[in-house]
């Protein structure tokens, strides 16, 4: 059935008549129940935001008009047939609505909490071409997704008849389970190897428990078993075992989902005195080594004054998580101004509500240690802004001879990462950028040795959860039909 | 989960064991190494792999009680299981006929340096071994290093065993006698410090194999950076060895003390409870 033979179906048809358009797009956006402020602050891992109630879902449903050309369609990278579902839940078939979701979505318990929305399905929302808020697509997608795995009825989608043509998996984020999911439902017999000792990517080491709890990702994670993915960690491909000898062993094709690497830091002096970290490793000891826990043998440094420098979505995840670790002080340093940071709106949102203090319009220039190396203070160069860049956003530009002394005993820098150097520097013949990423066809994510497709933040540097797995899904489409025509 | 096979004293303090891991045992080569985690809270540690056996599938590993995490690695037995355990990482170690090469080592150093031996003189090369230790009981693999070294110099500070003095005495000895090609140092960084001032002095190529700080060690966290030549480098992809005249050895022995302190109080509280249930 397709999408439009589908609205058109009866009960979808009466739902429309049985409430006028005006009257739906009338009813306040819902707002997400959220952790207090104060308390969650000094929570390390409870959820802040707490998900809608049945009636709040279904009401916020009510919002949908159920348009004949869905366009929030077009702004979801994995094609959530998001009409549907909405429609379900307003009539209460919360699990329907989950079944819908994992159609197209290997993970909407995930995407549900960590999609940037606002820049997808819901910018596309008819309600913003009429000056109103979005339906909360985001929120609801989340609800039906936990309604589902709280219910303990969960349903397996379903897969094709095994074809047994053995498919490699490089790396367990986002894109590779996304990839993996639709690869096993069209009865591919897939492996996903991981380099860690968990399972999940930058879902696992990268996003903090308040916003992703780690059970939830498990949860995903055990849905993919059950449809037959089979899951290989603390093996590297390129390192452990070859892509040759994947071959020799029967596999197909291999997609390369290794993520980013290497992070990326400021070249200043001082950025190498203890107590000033990438991003990466601090919310890798906290998130995945769970070093903030006393049971763990993982240290964490303990921050009284932290800074956090840049403005995107792993800044406020680690500045929140600086906060909830017991900084007194735990700031933003950023050399925009707030208009262009690139951190999800919620996410600062909910940064200030906890405190964080933002000291936007800073650059640092320099850390100053102590005898022992270890960082004290940092030197910030004021900024204000000049004529728009190639971003199309104003940039920073010094004020001459403008600089403050900022007391920290931490800095965490998350100012980008680069690529994840083990698979381009092990696989002779990968067509590689001068940034290090892999180059692929862009329709089919294809790279220049056929049998090898590769998606997300090793294709793409440094982009999101969303789009990881659109790559995934793209590249599990082509690379069926490159099998099927190579057979 | 990787089995345990067998385990040997070399000291109280240095253990030698030998693992079960065919696939790294078949892909690794000298100056490669793993990433070691101790129990389900464990921390991820880099070590160096000493030797490996392909047909048995095992690779060998020496530790040295230093913290918490080896000192819970020391304590597992044989049939014990390493709860995780990746590799091989970083760059082995570039081999070729480069004439005579000094091989400098101190503790445990040895270990990692036994493989590199047998594959330069495996490529022709006049192999000489310093293998420097505080004391006698700490001078370990001597005979195994015989067997690829064409000779080996054993240096101890306290003079219980072959010359007293440091490693940097027995390479300076071998200097002033004849021509160094290379210099290759394994050990403390404090050692290697002071074995790449005395080469620099003598201008003999030097690498030193970097053992710092890590916590995924496949090129994701940056823990590991180091300054060569003043640029920031990463151990676990861009080493673990580098020119050691390069390296900023200050700032890295500064980096290694970064968590002294939670360390010390970690190994009073880890021997707090194990007195408590004696």
């Amino acid at each position: 059935m397709n999408f439009s033979e589908e609205r058109a179906q009866s009960w979808r048809a009466d739902l429309r008549s049985a409430k006028k358009a005006k009257e739906r797009t009338d009813i306040p956006r819902v707002h997400m129940p959220e952790l207090d402020p104060e308390y969650r602050s000094h929570t390390r891992v409870e959820e802040v935001n707490l998900g809608l109630t049945p009636e709040m879902a279904m009401l916020e449903a009510q919002r949908c008009i159920d348009c004949a050309k869905p366009t929030c369609m077009d702004g979801c990278p994995v094609s959530i047939y998001i009409p549907k579902f909405v429609k379900q839940i307003e009539i209460g078939d919360f699990l329907g609505a989950a079944k819908t979701l994992k159609e197209t979505s290997a993970l909407p318990a995930v995407c549900g909490r960590v999609c940037p929305q606002e820049k997808q399905c819901e910018a596309q929302c008819i309600h913003t071409k009429m000056k109103k808020e979005a339906v909360a697509i985001g929120h609801l997608e989340r609800f039906a997704a936990d309604f589902e795995r709280e219910s303990g009825n969960i349903s397996i989608p379903e897969v094709a008849t095994p074809n047994g043509i053995k498919i490699a998996v490089v790396g367990s984020g986002p894109a590779g389970l996304s990839f993996a999911g639709d690869m096993a439902k069209m009865g591919y017999d897939v492996t996903v190897f991981e380099a860690l000792h968990e399972i999940g990517g930058v879902l696992k080491y990268g996003i903090p428990e308040f916003r992703l709890p780690n059970a939830i990702v498990d949860v995903e994670i055990e849905n993919l078993r059950s449809m037959g993915v089979q899951f290989i960690t603390n093996c590297i491909i390129g390192k452990t075992i070859t892509i040759e000898e994947l071959k020799e062993e029967g596999f197909r094709g291999v997609f390369v989902a290794s993520g980013a690497g290497l992070p990326r830091f400021m070249n200043i002096k001082g950025e190498n005195l203890v107590g000033v970290m990438s991003s990466n490793e601090y919310l890798t000891r906290v998130n995945l080594m769970d070093a903030a826990n006393p049971e763990s043998d993982t240290p964490v440094l303990p921050g009284k004054n932290v800074a956090v420098i840049g403005g995107g979505n792993t800044a406020m995840d680690s500045v929140r998580t600086a906060r909830r670790l017991g900084a007194e002080r735990a700031m933003i340093v950023y050399r925009r101004s707030e208009e262009e940071m690139p951190a999800r709106i919620e996410e600062v949102k909910h940064a200030k509500e906890e405190g964080i203090e933002f000291m936007t319009l800073r650059n640092p220039v320099k850390y100053i240690g102590n005898e022992y190396g270890r960082v004290t203070h940092m030197v910030l160069q004021v900024m204000e802004l000049g004529e728009p860049d190639a971003s199309g956003r104003r940039s920073p530009v010094e004020v001459p001879g403008k600089t403050e002394l900022l007391e920290v005993d931490e800095v965490v820098v998350s100012v980008g990462v680069s690529p994840n150097p083990l698979i381009p520097q092990s696989v002779a013949g990968l067509e590689v950028t001068k940034w290090g990423t892999v180059v692929v066809n862009n329709d089919t994510m294809q790279t220049a040795i056929p049998m090898i497709f590769a998606g997300g933040d090793i294709v793409r540097g440094g982009a999101t959860v969303i789009l990881a797995m659109g790559d995934g899904r793209k590249a599990a489409a082509a690379m069926d039909e490159w099998i099927k025509a190579n057979n | 989960m990787n089995k345990i096979i067998s385990k040997e004293y070399f000291s109280d303090n240095v253990v030698k064991f030998e693992v079960e891991a065919p696939l790294i045992a078949k892909s690794r080569k000298a100056g490669h190494f793993v990433m070691v985690k101790v129990g389900e809270k464990g921390e991820r540690i880099p070590l160096t792999i000493a030797d490996a056996n392909v047909q048995k599938g095992t690779i060998t590993l020496v530790v040295q009680k230093m913290g918490v995490s080896s000192t819970k690695l020391c304590a597992l037995n044989e049939g014990d299981f390493i709860t995780d355990m990746v590799g091989p990482l970083g760059k082995a170690t570039h081999i070729e006929n480069f004439g005579t090469v000094v091989c400098a080592c101190g503790g445990v150093g040895t270990a990692p340096m036994l493989p590199i031996a047998a594959a330069l003189k495996n490529a022709g090369n006049k192999v000489i071994s310093v293998i420097a230790a505080r004391t006698k009981d700490l001078i370990i693999l001597e005979e195994q290093m015989r067997q690829y070294a064409d000779e080996v110099i054993v240096m101890t500070d306290d003079g219980s065993y072959g010359t007293k003095g440091l490693v940097t005495n027995g390479v300076e000895l071998v200097i002033n006698r004849e021509k160094v090609d290379l210099c290759i140092t394994i050990g403390p960084a404090i050692m290697m410090k002071f074995v790449s001032l005395l080469t620099k002095k003598y201008e003999i190529p030097t690498l030193a194999s970097l053992n710092t700080i890590m916590v995924d060690g496949t090129g994701m966290c940056g823990a590991c950076r180091v300054s060569v030549g003043g640029k920031t480098k990463f151990v676990c992809v861009d080493g673990p060895e580098f020119d050691a005249h390069q390296v900023d050895f200050d700032e890295m022995l500064m980096r290694l003390s970064g968590y002294k302190d939670i360390e010390r109080q970690e190994m009073e509280k880890m021997e707090c409870a194990s007195g408590a249930r004696k």
